[in-house]
């Protein structure tokens, strides 16, 4: 079985997040950069494939040279190979396209992308990609088992989960529950070593289209003071959650 | 030309997020006067949609659509959209809208936008803001394209009513070949799903144990709520994964977020940020919690939580 991880590389869950250049750009001073969560649970699950069915696991990531710490990270985790195409994305379409090149030369039985990135939270590269290869796809996966050419899946829906099942190739966007969290490999001096023997390959990008831009970013507006209420008198809360905020 | 909206229902009633898409895309379509089209599968109950502003339904009917599967229902909205001249698509943030939307975008050939917040602030080109950066912060988008899709953030718009006289017509089903099956789908059930609640009351460590969330229940019945859980809770196996908000859990955009017991952890804060009104309970004056809060109240759970209950029921008796 050959499978693709895409990997986005994005600032660690507790960055604060600002912006430079006019509020055009997201300012990376002193941001950490990790593989995005929802990749990684998927990553992981790559790996089980490769330990117990003998898969290959190829990451890839579409950035600049900054993403290459996050590539060689997925190595020693464990992953075969990794390609970077060299492109700065302006939009998850244009993401998209870059990997249905690749995916079109390498015929991936399974490629694993996140349900969504942390940073831009488009929730459209997997769809897209598997769109654009007309692939079978699960979003929202919490369970992935393959046997022979048949995957059966679980996805997560809004007040339940659904079970469903399909052949290959599929393209999945992972989440948690794919693997459990103490499952998550921390990379360790070996794998470490070995990884700078891998190959990471640089791969140019082909010809593509944007069909979304940001114009600029904005911080939420600043919250006025809490409210404090003496747990004596809850009734004051219940009359301002009527008659101030109209909630209830 | 023309506006489609895509409504989804749930037990034969159209959901909340149904109408607040005809609401916004009724705003939409008078701006550019054209007509306002939804697209409903497998439901016939259209009249609702005219009081929130829908000019026309197409209904699909169909043994195919009876499970939703995105590669169909997206194959369906492609045909309903290129035979009438769509120009913009708008989708709610359900679960299942957010797996269709993507496969819609590439057979429409379209721009796509999810999370978005508010109504365009600009239509040429199409200009929205959405959130990301997981709520910690919004972009604007600028979507410059023939057809375009946006996905609406549930509850980012409300309700309007608009009485049109509505038309229904009905279609036949794109059926598409596929290996594609649901074989089951278990709903937790008799409970509100935290994407569609208007109050989410949600619990952490600070309750102590799976034994004590008789609290949050009972409080989430009282105000017919959704409960939730942070992640750690999740993590023991306290509450189910389904449960878990926060960054690397499920957003939650409700009217009233209720949080018992949680320290206001950033990636939990970053997750639930987009609530409208946030109320904290906690024992420590100095969690962080209360500086991302509405209304604080500082006390023990275990007293708090029961009396507010007693007191809602006599609120609401009254
Ligand atoms: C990569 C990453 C991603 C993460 N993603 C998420 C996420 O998506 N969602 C999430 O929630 N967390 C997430 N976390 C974890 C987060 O950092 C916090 O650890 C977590 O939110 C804390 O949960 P808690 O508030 O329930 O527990 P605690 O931090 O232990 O807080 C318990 C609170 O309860 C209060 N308390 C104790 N007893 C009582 C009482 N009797 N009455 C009232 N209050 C009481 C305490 O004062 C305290 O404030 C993530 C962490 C990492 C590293
Ligand atoms: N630049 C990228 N390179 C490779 N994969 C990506 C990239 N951006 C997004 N992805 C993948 O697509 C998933 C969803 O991203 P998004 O659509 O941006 O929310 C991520 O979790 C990744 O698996």
């Amino acid at each position: 079985m050959k499978i693709l991880v895409c990997i986005s590389h994005v600032p660690d869950t507790t960055s604060k997040i600002n912006f430079v250049d006019d509020a055009t750009a997201f300012d990376k001073n002193g941001v950490q950069f990790i593989i995005n969560p929802n990749d990684e649970f998927g990553l992981t699950r790559a790996i089980w494939y490769q330990q117990k069915q003998q898969a290959e696991v190829t990451v890839i990531t579409v950035g600049d040279a900054s993403c290459e710490p996050t590539l060689r990270k997925c190595l020693a985790i464990g992953a075969n190979k990794a390609i970077r195409v060299d492109l700065n994305p302006i939009d998850g379409f244009q993401v998209a396209q870059q990997l249905s090149a690749h995916c079109k030369e390498e015929n991936y039985d399974l490629i694993i992308a996140g349900r969504e990135s942390i940073d831009y939270n488009g929730a459209m590269v997997p769809g897209m990609l598997s769109a654009m290869m007309e692939y079978n796809f699960v979003t929202n996966c919490m369970a992935l088992e393959i046997e022979g050419n048949t995957a059966k899946a679980s996805r997560e829906i809004d007040g339940g989960i659904e079970s469903v099942s399909c052949q290959l190739p599929l393209v999945i966007g992972a989440q948690k529950g794919l693997v459990e969290e103490k499952d998550l490999i921390i990379p360790n001096m070996r794998g470490i070593m070995q990884a700078r023997q891998k190959s990471l390959t640089l791969q140019p990008a082909v010809d593509s289209q944007i069909k979304s831009s940001i114009s600029k970013f904005e911080k939420p507006a600043l919250k006025g003071a809490v409210k404090m209420v003496d747990p004596d008198q809850i009734d004051q809360l219940i009359d301002l959650l009527h008659n101030e905020a109209k909630v209830i | 030309m023309g506006i489609l909206i895509y409504t989804e229902s749930e037990n034969g009633k159209f959901k909340k997020s149904a109408l607040e898409l005809a609401s916004y895309g009724r705003s939409i379509a008078d701006q550019l006067e054209v007509e306002l089209i939804a697209a409903s599968f497998n439901h016939s109950d259209t009249k609702t949609l005219g009081t929130y502003g829908v000019d026309r339904v197409i209904q699909i009917s169909d043994p195919s659509l009876e499970n939703f599967t995105a590669q169909q229902y997206a194959a369906n909205l492609t045909s309903v959209a290129q035979e009438n001249g769509v120009k913009l698509v708008v989708l709610s943030s359900s679960a299942n809208a957010k797996y269709l939307a993507p496969l819609l975008t590439v057979s429409l050939s379209a721009g796509y936008a999810s999370n978005v917040v508010g109504l365009p602030e600009s239509l040429k080109p199409l200009t929205v803001k959405r959130s990301c950066f997981t709520n910690k912060a919004f972009n604007i988008c600028v979507l410059d394209n023939e057809v375009n899709i946006i996905g609406l953030s549930n509850n980012s718009f409300g309700l309007r009513e608009n009485h049109k006289e509505i038309t229904t017509e009905d279609k036949s089903a794109n059926n598409l070949e596929t290996d594609f099956k649901v074989d089951k789908i278990e709903k937790t059930s008799g409970q509100v799903s935290i994407a569609d609640a208007d109050v989410v009351v949600s619990g952490g460590r600070g309750l102590k144990g799976p034994e004590n969330w008789h609290l949050i229940e009972e409080l989430a019945e009282t105000l017919g709520a959704a409960t939730a859980c942070s992640k750690p809770v999740s993590d023991m196996g306290w509450r189910p994964h389904s449960e878990h908000v926060g960054q690397t859990g499920k957003p939650v955009a409700s009217n009233l977020y209720i949080a018992v017991g949680i320290s206001g952890a950033i990636q939990h804060l970053a997750g639930i940020n987009s609530s409208k009104v946030k109320v904290v309970i906690n024992n420590d004056p100095e969690a962080p919690f209360f500086k991302a809060a509405d209304y604080g109240v500082v006390g023990d759970a275990f007293e708090v939580v029961p009396e507010l209950i007693k007191k809602l029921n006599t609120f609401k008796s009254s």
